[in-house]
């Protein structure tokens, strides 16, 4: 172990792995950011003096930043607070602008719930929404999505890496269908973009949403790409200065544009030999995980899977409980009797995970500043605590005996 | 969510852990909760023949707060007799243990732990007085 990662647990600040919930900003990202707050601090839409010019100019680099990694022009990138918001403009500000036309829009039952939930409010609103199934690996079925087009279908929204399972959807041929079919395709991109090579050219893309937090930039800042040729209009939802050609009033945060750009640039020059090392950083805690454990199961594809998210089900120790016996490690759980609903997560039941492994689940992400140390320390932590809870639990000495749990008649509670 | 201090302390250190036979006589069984909403808790009682629970012994599959009552309860439930611990109160439990209000049902199910252990007991016990009856 080394000093830095002692220091950490000597503090009790527990180890970060829950990457895809967000990520800290990275150091140089701060440093590009602060001088935006003090001695740069002016109005990027200040056009009459020396402070705004400084600050539109910071702006615009940036904006050419985040258009670099995902083979745009920066006139086809906008500004906005984060990735829900680019989610509901792109959903809304299309279906609304169309709506004379079309009124049906085809998306995927695992999509985030700002998507989803979006979704339900166009529906409300007279729009008819089409929710894809996804198979066992997490990915929808292409054959499904094709057949799911009608000619009243205005778009397609499918995002291109999961926040819970990690699982990479066949953007690139999923943009061919879309083409080919004459609909716009918006793809949520908050946890893909830094994470795999993308290219809005390549894989026909005409939105794409953008979070800064989960690429290592700051909260409160992200975009939508909204592609001019062919031209993709819709609908503001803010309304005000007409700032962001129209589609985005408000005046732009420039330390949080500044801290995206730079985000993106990082990312950009470093995303292979970081997805490497995340790669073999994963692979031995998975690798660990099934030699040391029976009974332990991948939610989601392995190979189609971006390298700093494994999802596992550790059968018959309830994901909550285990979390409590893991209080150094900062870890998600798909059993969300974390939060008020005590339903099991709707990504993993959607996948055919049954309820009751649902309940066992860990979400694990490894990203940027996560260390082999902290990973094989990780690992220890869990395996002593999934033992011991086992030891305990009734359902893993049922298993032990041979009695089939799905024998039993539960009664509901 | 924040834990109360007696929660952890049962859960980092849970009280009678481990199982009886269950066809041993004056064993009472309780199996309630269902896997797929998280919670499973098996309590299972002693019985002397002066109808006073001995020892209990408990397996829980659920979160901090489930073990923590299901622990907590077989504590309670020991030097008592079978008709004194049918009275034990989820509320009590929920009070004891400072669960909030989202894991009530946690102590709710101690409860029902108890009673269905009790009532496996019972009918276990009015079994073998039927056979030597009979006999």
């Amino acid at each position: 172990m080394n000093n830095k990662a002692q220091d950490r647990w000597n503090e009790k600040s527990p180890v970060y792995l829950d990457y895809q919930a967000t990520t800290p900003t990275d150091p140089r990202v701060v440093d590009a950011m602060l001088p935006y707050f003090t001695a740069r601090f002016g109005n990027p839409h200040s056009r009459n003096h020396h402070y705004g010019w400084e600050a539109e100019d910071a702006v615009e680099k940036a904006r050419a930043q985040v258009a670099s990694i995902i083979g745009a022009s920066p006139k086809e990138v906008i500004f906005t607070s984060g990735a829900t918001e680019s989610n509901n403009l792109a959903l809304k500000g299309v279906a609304n602008f169309h709506k004379d036309r079309k009124n049906h829009i085809v998306t995927c039952v695992t999509e985030h719930k700002c998507v989803l939930d979006t979704c339900r409010h166009l529906e409300q609103d007279g729009f008819e929404v089409t929710y894809l199934p996804v198979k066992k690996s997490g990915l929808i079925d292409l054959g499904a999505l094709g057949d799911a087009i009608t000619d009243q279908t205005v778009m397609v929204s499918i995002m291109a890496v999961h926040n819970e399972i990690g699982v990479i959807q066949p953007i690139k041929e999923i943009g061919a269908i879309c083409r080919e079919r004459g609909v716009f395709f918006h793809t949520d991109c908050a946890q893909a973009v830094g994470k795999i090579p993308l290219d809005v050219e390549d894989m026909n893309i005409d939105l794409m949403s953008i979070s800064g937090h989960k690429v290592y930039g700051p909260m409160g800042i992200g975009a939508l790409y909204v592609r001019r040729r062919p031209r993709v209009r819709l609908v503001a939802m803010i309304n005000g200065g007409g700032q962001e050609r129209g589609m985005r009033s408000g005046t732009l945060p420039t330390p949080l544009c500044v801290g995206l750009g730079e985000a993106c640039a990082i990312a950009e020059k470093e995303m292979g030999t970081e997805a490497e090392r995340l790669r073999m950083l994963r692979d031995r805690m998975y690798k660990a995980f099934m030699e040391r454990l029976s009974e332990v199961y991948l939610n989601g594809d392995l190979e189609h899977r971006i390298p700093g998210n494994l999802n596992i089900s550790f059968a018959y120790v309830e994901g909550e409980g285990l979390m409590m016996g893991i209080k150094d490690l900062a870890v998600s759980s798909g059993s969300a009797c974390t939060s008020a609903s005590l339903e099991p997560s709707y990504v993993l039941r959607a996948l055919g995970v049954g309820e009751e492994l649902a309940h066992t689940s860990l979400r694990l992400g490894l990203g940027r500043f996560s260390t082999e140390e902290e990973v094989d320390y990780a690992v220890d932590k869990i395996v002593g605590e999934v033992e011991r809870l086992r030891q305990m639990s009734p359902l893993w000495e049922m298993a032990q005996e041979g009695i089939d749990i799905s024998s039993i008649e539960w009664a509901d509670h | 969510m924040a834990y109360s201090d007696k929660v952890i302390d049962h859960y980092e250190n849970p009280r009678n852990v481990g199982a009886f036979d269950k066809s041993d006589e004056g064993v009472g069984t309780g199996l309630v909760g269902a896997p797929a909403c998280g919670d499973v808790m098996k309590l299972q009682i002693k019985v002397n023949p002066d109808g006073i629970i001995e020892d209990a012994k408990f397996k829980t599959f659920g979160c901090g707060s489930a073990i923590a009552s299901s622990s907590l309860v077989t504590e309670w439930v020991k030097g008592k007799s079978v008709d004194e611990a049918v009275e034990i109160k989820n509320t009590d439990i929920a009070k004891e243990l400072a669960l909030p209000p989202v894991k009530i049902h946690c102590s709710v199910l101690a409860e029902d732990a108890i009673k269905a252990a009790i009532e496996d007991y019972k009918a276990k016990s009015d079994q073998i007085k039927k056979v030597e009856a009979a006999e």
